[in-house]
């Protein structure tokens, strides 16, 4: 049933479905509606689960761990701050191959304090063994959430997922999203049965001490079961399709890649205001598409190479800056293409930090200009009167 | 079909809530709809703008509207400290709540300009200065591109019982008001 609602209302009606029995967040902007929407829903007796209050998203992060780890299907949901303070907690999950599903508002960090919308949260913390599933709207973030638990919960997988959602651009907008009975996300998503669990009828331990003789592997394993999850994650999309109708998956999304020589890449909600700017330059004749970063981890090399192996130009335009160097994706694009025969021409943008609007002039502007230029890291719509001082 | 409308209003005016509200009562006459703020530190009083996109088609585009089909100005006072007509186009609509006559305005555009004395229709039937759904019922009215239908089954579900009747109530005047072309 579609109905028009609030981005943070869609999520928390989405992880309502899911079930989980535990819930533990703490409130920061913009990733507060979602957990006050979850929060109604248990103290109303919607939903059966126990939401624990916290002090902090440390407090958050452990619980989750720590009730994940008994066997129960556990959620949180942070942004920023809250998800930089979270990473200690976020590695151990990880590494005790628990599947907790996390949604991130993307918002930029301190400091200068700013509350608004880019990456750099989530992108900052790609490395702590989390899949990483990027939405452009609020039906895909809908989907992805029962999405994610299927493929963190898939035994071979056992990885924690998040699902990255754009702060207030995504978080506050209202728009139409297809909802799923209670019914069908049950047959979608089976109760979760772990192997092995924390029970004092069968004590075990996890994460111990472990010396040089055996951390080395327990990584190996990780690393291979991040790489085996790229399979998983497009079997669930399947499925998902076939239950219900959409695809709403993917490593990657190609937008009119085709005969392109141009690709742009990007991730998140920015995407739909690039398609438009595709669809009125391939109007003009020129030979452009898209390609948009559903999963950044696993990192989908192999996907991003087949798409644009026969483009001569990328133009990266990302929310995020690894700073003293250039864009996380820029990096990373570039990687695809090393021993390669053909070497596209790639350019980073970085764009939209702490929520600088993106208007589709900027978007059509740098397309334009990338054609006669190499850029590295160079920041649009950067106001030059702002920065000629010293500091 | 996409229509892009700006709203401006104050901070405690419900400018979110209206392009909330425009969104809903889109949707339910069966369009695609898309609702946002501009997200700021918002305080009372402080200038605030909301976005609505309404199309018959998805919506993808995400950026703030920079070039609006129509433009509702809540607060005729913004009219000068801010730039409400940035991007206007040429052949659109500015709706402003004001007890003044359009021309009396001196709006720099060649856009149709409509002026209604929201904030005094509201005192008279709501008793509160709130003029956000006068303007709601006004706008339909004046582009038809929402139904007062839709709108009044929107507010009457935003504020239940006796609120939103007379949100309702409202609402239907304004939008029979436009009907009439008196403010034109």
């Amino acid at each position: 049933m579609k109905k028009l609602i609030e981005g943070s209302m869609a999520v928390a009606e989405a992880i309502k479905v899911c079930r989980p029995h535990v819930i533990s967040a703490y409130p920061i902007t913009p990733q507060t509606h979602v957990v006050e929407n979850l929060s109604q829903f248990v103290a109303d007796g919607e939903l059966k689960s126990e939401f624990v209050n916290v002090e902090s998203e440390f407090g958050a992060a452990s619980v989750v761990l720590g009730s994940s780890a008994t066997g129960a299907r556990a959620f949180s949901c942070t942004t920023s701050q809250g998800l930089l303070l979270m990473l200690e907690v976020l590695y151990n999950i990880a590494g005790l191959r628990l599947p907790v599903v996390m949604v991130v508002a993307n918002r930029a960090v301190s400091a200068p304090i700013n509350i608004w919308c880019d990456h750099q949260d989530a992108v900052t913390v790609r490395d702590a063994g989390w899949i990483q599933l990027w939405a452009e709207d609020n039906q895909e973030a809908y989907d992805m959430c029962l999405q994610a638990y299927r493929i963190g919960e898939t035994p071979e997988v056992s990885l924690p997922v998040m699902v990255n959602f754009d702060g207030f651009i995504l978080t506050h907008a209202f728009e139409p999203v297809d909802v799923i009975e209670q019914k069908d996300a049950d047959q979608f998503l089976p109760p979760y049965k772990p192997a092995q669990y924390l029970t004092t009828k069968n004590p075990l331990t996890f994460g111990l001490l472990v010396d040089p003789d055996y951390y080395a592997e327990t990584r190996y394993r990780l690393q291979v079961a991040m790489e085996d999850s790229k399979k998983i994650i497009e079997d669930v999309a399947d499925e998902f399709k076939s239950k219900f109708g959409r695809y709403s998956g993917g490593l990657v999304e190609k937008y009119r890649l085709d005969d392109a020589d141009t690709a742009v890449i990007s991730m998140g909600s920015v995407s739909g205001t690039i398609k438009e700017v595709v669809d009125s330059l391939r109007d003009e004749g020129k030979k452009i598409g898209l390609l948009r970063i559903r999963v950044l981890r696993p990192f989908p090399k192999e996907a991003i190479f087949a798409a644009l192996k026969d483009v001569k130009n990328i133009i990266i335009m990302e929310k995020n800056i690894s700073l003293g160097l250039e864009g996380m994706l820029a990096t990373e694009i570039k990687a695809c293409f090393y021993a390669k025969e053909k070497q596209p021409k790639v350019s980073g943008y970085i764009v939209g930090l702490g929520g600088r609007d993106i208007p589709q002039d900027s978007i059509r502007n740098t397309i334009l200009k990338a054609e006669k230029e190499l850029a590295q890291a160079e920041f649009v719509d950067l106001k030059h009167q702002l920065i000629g001082g010293v500091l | 079909m996409l229509k892009e409308i700006r709203l401006h209003g104050r901070g405690g005016q419900g400018v979110v809530t209206a392009a909330e509200l425009l969104a809903v009562a889109a949707f339910e006459d069966g369009k695609y709809a898309q609702a946002f703020p501009a997200f700021g530190s918002e305080r009372m009083g402080a200038p605030v703008q909301s976005f609505v996109r309404i199309a018959d088609h998805k919506i993808r585009a995400r950026n703030q509207i920079d070039k609006p089909d129509y433009l509702i100005v809540q607060d005729s006072t913004l009219i000068g400290a801010v730039d409400v007509l940035y991007g206007l186009k040429p052949d659109g609509m500015v709706l402003v709540d004001t007890e003044k006559k359009p021309a009396e305005l001196k709006l720099d555009t060649s856009a149709k300009v409509l002026t209604i004395p929201a904030t005094k229709m509201a005192l008279e039937i709501l008793g509160k200065a709130i003029q956000n759904t006068t303007l709601m019922g006004a706008f339909a009215g004046a582009t038809g591109l929402i139904s007062v239908e839709a709108i009044k089954r929107s507010v009457k579900k935003r504020f239940p019982g006796e609120l939103g009747e007379r949100n309702a109530k409202v609402v239907q005047k304004a939008y029979d008001m436009m009907k009439g072309g008196e403010n034109g």
